[in-house]
């Protein structure tokens, strides 16, 4: 718990460091109309950086003995988060709805155990429900991919 | 002046479209409210863009209606199954569950489903008459007023929020840092995009809500090892009138918990500790406080009007002075620039059919929610006996869903995965996120505001101190600022003194 503390405030402060970089790039005080583009981040950066070096100071002085994650939590975080980021790198390449099924029924496989009758209904009304409800009802286009292009959608 | 707007309002609240409209939210909200990892305030995101085709005032009844589900849906969770779906509902598990396992639970649902409404209906009313004197008094702010507003909003998170006070004002500065990023609307100029075009749109709060919210909610529940161990609903008519028999003697809780959650609701992040205090306050007044946390009814009734008192009161703000007092009233906020709407007092004027129709909406919308949610408790308890397996990747893509649709562009489902890490990161480390959320919706009027400021006062700072009314709420807030620091050191000052009288 102690070094994610650590970490996450140094990250923070270069972050800090960078938006009082590109502050200064645009100009941190009075032009002849008021305030120039850099002024209100310039303070939040110094202020981001100041607030981070003093949980620095905090988080390193107390003894932190507990793990951020033990191994046993990270198993089942990772495995919701791989078949995650799978499902929106697919959808770039086959669109919205046949990563959705195909995410869908492998999790429902993999995790559940479902048998494959299940998963098949899941993996292809799923999709189908949120195609109806999204693209017909609210009109609100989703990324598609082949099979809608295929399809004619 | 009140009765006749509120009849307008009733005049466009009770359309047949705006009444299904509701039903739909309502319904919705319920089942958001009860899904693990789908909250109110990323429900109402990810439903957001699909109410830019609708007319504003619908819109946000539905959105509202949305709040009201997910706020009866959190009590559902809470007593049956020990999860509580929203912090402000951590305090109904205590006596909820417990009752539950009696086979109470009938009687619990009730409890809680009615005291939900009685402290609603309480800050409605409230409501429905300070809301038009607070913006009249509004009216008369100009950005430095305003600016000490949002000052002493996010001043409250720091001083008041629990917690440690700088990850707060580290979470308020990364709103604030993530809403300058773009174009700079007054100067022309980029800001933070290091030639980047993804960059150059900004980031958009309901991607940030959705991700921080949602993702990072699974996340962290799939950590804590999910398991559902049901309590049996024992939801029938009999029992509703027989706890309805019941509840008349709690009326002193009632009114006790109404009163806080108003009083703690219209500041920011109030709900939760409001639900706390008015619990620890009806125990305290109870003859029989040891029955508390071993199944008192009482000790349902307490937190939840607190709860919803709050989760209602928090809307005043918002409409009055265009200031959030929640993650999920920021993200209608926000809703409300979208749709064209300026929030703030002015509204009350240009605007009072879309004001009072959700104000009117507001008495509608518990009135239909709680008789819905009686009669279909079952129902929406079953949506938690859907295997693990099928609600996650569900979840998922509807998530996803919800942040393309904002401004159909890919990159926002990744920028929602980032934000789900970051919440799930931030959430273990104690960095709080709704002030993250709410600096995130309003860091662009709050820079507007403090720039036209010191464009008034040509650059002094002191403009926030000299007027009056900016002047006294500076003030409060810096006070709240400096709590994190004075209140050790006052503790240190009376510790110090206190023995030293004793040895005198």
């Amino acid at each position: 718990m102690r070094i994610a503390d650590l970490v996450t405030a140094s990250f923070l402060m270069l972050l800090g460091a960078i938006v009082v970089f590109d502050a200064s790039r645009l100009g941190v005080g009075w032009s002849t109309d008021g305030p120039k583009s850099g002024f209100f981040p310039f303070w939040l950066g110094v202020l981001l950086i100041a607030a981070c070096a003093v949980i620095l100071v905090q988080a390193a002085r107390r003894a932190g003995l507990a793990p951020f994650v033990t191994r046993a939590q990270a198993g089942p975080v990772l495995k919701v988060l791989w078949p995650a980021v799978a499902l929106v790198v697919l959808t770039q390449w086959l669109g919205l709805y046949v990563s959705a099924g195909l995410y869908a029924g492998f999790y429902m496989r993999w995790i559940g155990r479902h048998s494959w009758l299940a998963v098949l209904a899941l993996a292809i009304l799923f999709p189908l429900a949120t195609f109806f409800i999204f693209e017909k009802w609210f009109l609100v286009p989703m990324p598609k991919g082949p099979l809608e292009a295929w399809l004619g959608q | 002046m009140g009765i006749e707007n509120l009849l307008l309002g009733f005049h466009v609240a009770i359309t047949p479209y705006n009444l299904f409209v509701a039903v739909v939210g309502i319904t919705l909200g319920t089942i958001i409210g009860v899904l693990p990892g789908l909250g109110g305030a990323n429900g109402v995101a990810i439903l957001l863009p699909l109410t830019f085709t609708m007319p504003p005032t619908s819109a946000i009844i539905l959105l509202t209606s949305l709040y009201w589900g997910a706020l009866f849906g959190g009590a559902i969770t809470s007593v049956l199954f020990n999860i509580p779906g929203e912090p402000w509902s951590v305090a109904t598990t205590f006596d909820g569950y417990p009752l539950a396992r009696q086979g109470l639970g009938g009687q619990a649902l009730t409890a809680a489903f009615t005291s939900s409404f009685v402290g609603a209906f309480f800050s409605i009313v409230l409501i429905t008459f300070f809301a038009p004197l607070l913006a009249e008094i509004a009216l008369k702010f100009g950005p430095p007023e305003f600016f000490a507003i949002q000052l002493l909003t996010f001043s409250s998170f720091v001083g008041l929020g629990g917690g440690s006070p700088l990850k707060s004002l580290v979470s308020i500065l990364l709103g604030f840092i993530l809403a300058a990023v773009g174009l700079d609307i007054v100067t022309g100029q980029l800001r933070m995009t290091f030639g980047l075009v993804d960059l150059m749109k900004g980031f958009d709060f309901i991607i940030a809500v959705i991700g921080l919210f949602g993702i990072g909610e699974i996340l962290l529940s799939v950590e804590e090892g999910l398991s559902f161990r049901s309590a049996r609903t024992g939801m029938n008519l009999r029992v509703v009138l027989d706890t309805w028999r019941i509840l008349p003697r709690y009326a002193r809780t009632f009114v006790r918990g109404s009163f806080i959650g108003f009083w703690m609701g219209f500041k920011p992040g109030g709900a939760t500790p409001a639900s706390f205090m008015s619990y620890a306050f009806a125990k305290r007044f109870s003859k029989h406080p040891e029955r508390f946390g071993h199944g008192e009814l009482e000790g349902v009734v307490a937190p939840e009007t607190a709860a919803h008192a709050a989760g209602v009161a928090a809307m005043l703000p918002m409409l009055t002075l265009g200031i959030p007092g929640s993650p999920t009233a920021a993200v209608m906020l926000g809703g409300l620039i979208i749709w064209g709407l300026q929030p703030g007092p002015l509204l009350f004027k240009e605007r009072p059919e879309f004001v009072w129709g959700l104000i009117a909406s507001m008495y509608t919308g518990n009135i239909l929610g709680v008789l819905m949610v009686l009669a279909f408790v079952p129902f929406f308890a079953a949506i938690l006996r859907i295997p693990f397996a099928i609600l996650t990747p569900v979840i998922v893509v509807v998530c996803a869903v919800g942040s393309y649709a904002v401004h159909s562009n890919m990159i926002d489902i990744w920028y929602m995965v980032i934000f789900g890490l970051v919440g799930y990161v931030f959430k273990k480390l104690d960095y709080p996120l709704a002030p993250l959320v709410l600096a995130l919706v309003l860091g662009d009027l709050a820079e507007n505001a403090l720039r036209q400021s010191l464009i008034m006062s040509q650059g002094s700072l002191a403009i926030f101190v000299t007027r009056p009314i900016a002047g006294a709420i500076t003030a409060v807030a810096l006070l709240f600022f400096a709590l994190p620091v004075l209140t050790p050191w006052w503790r240190r000052l009376r510790g110090a003194v206190v023995p030293a009288q004793g040895a005198s």
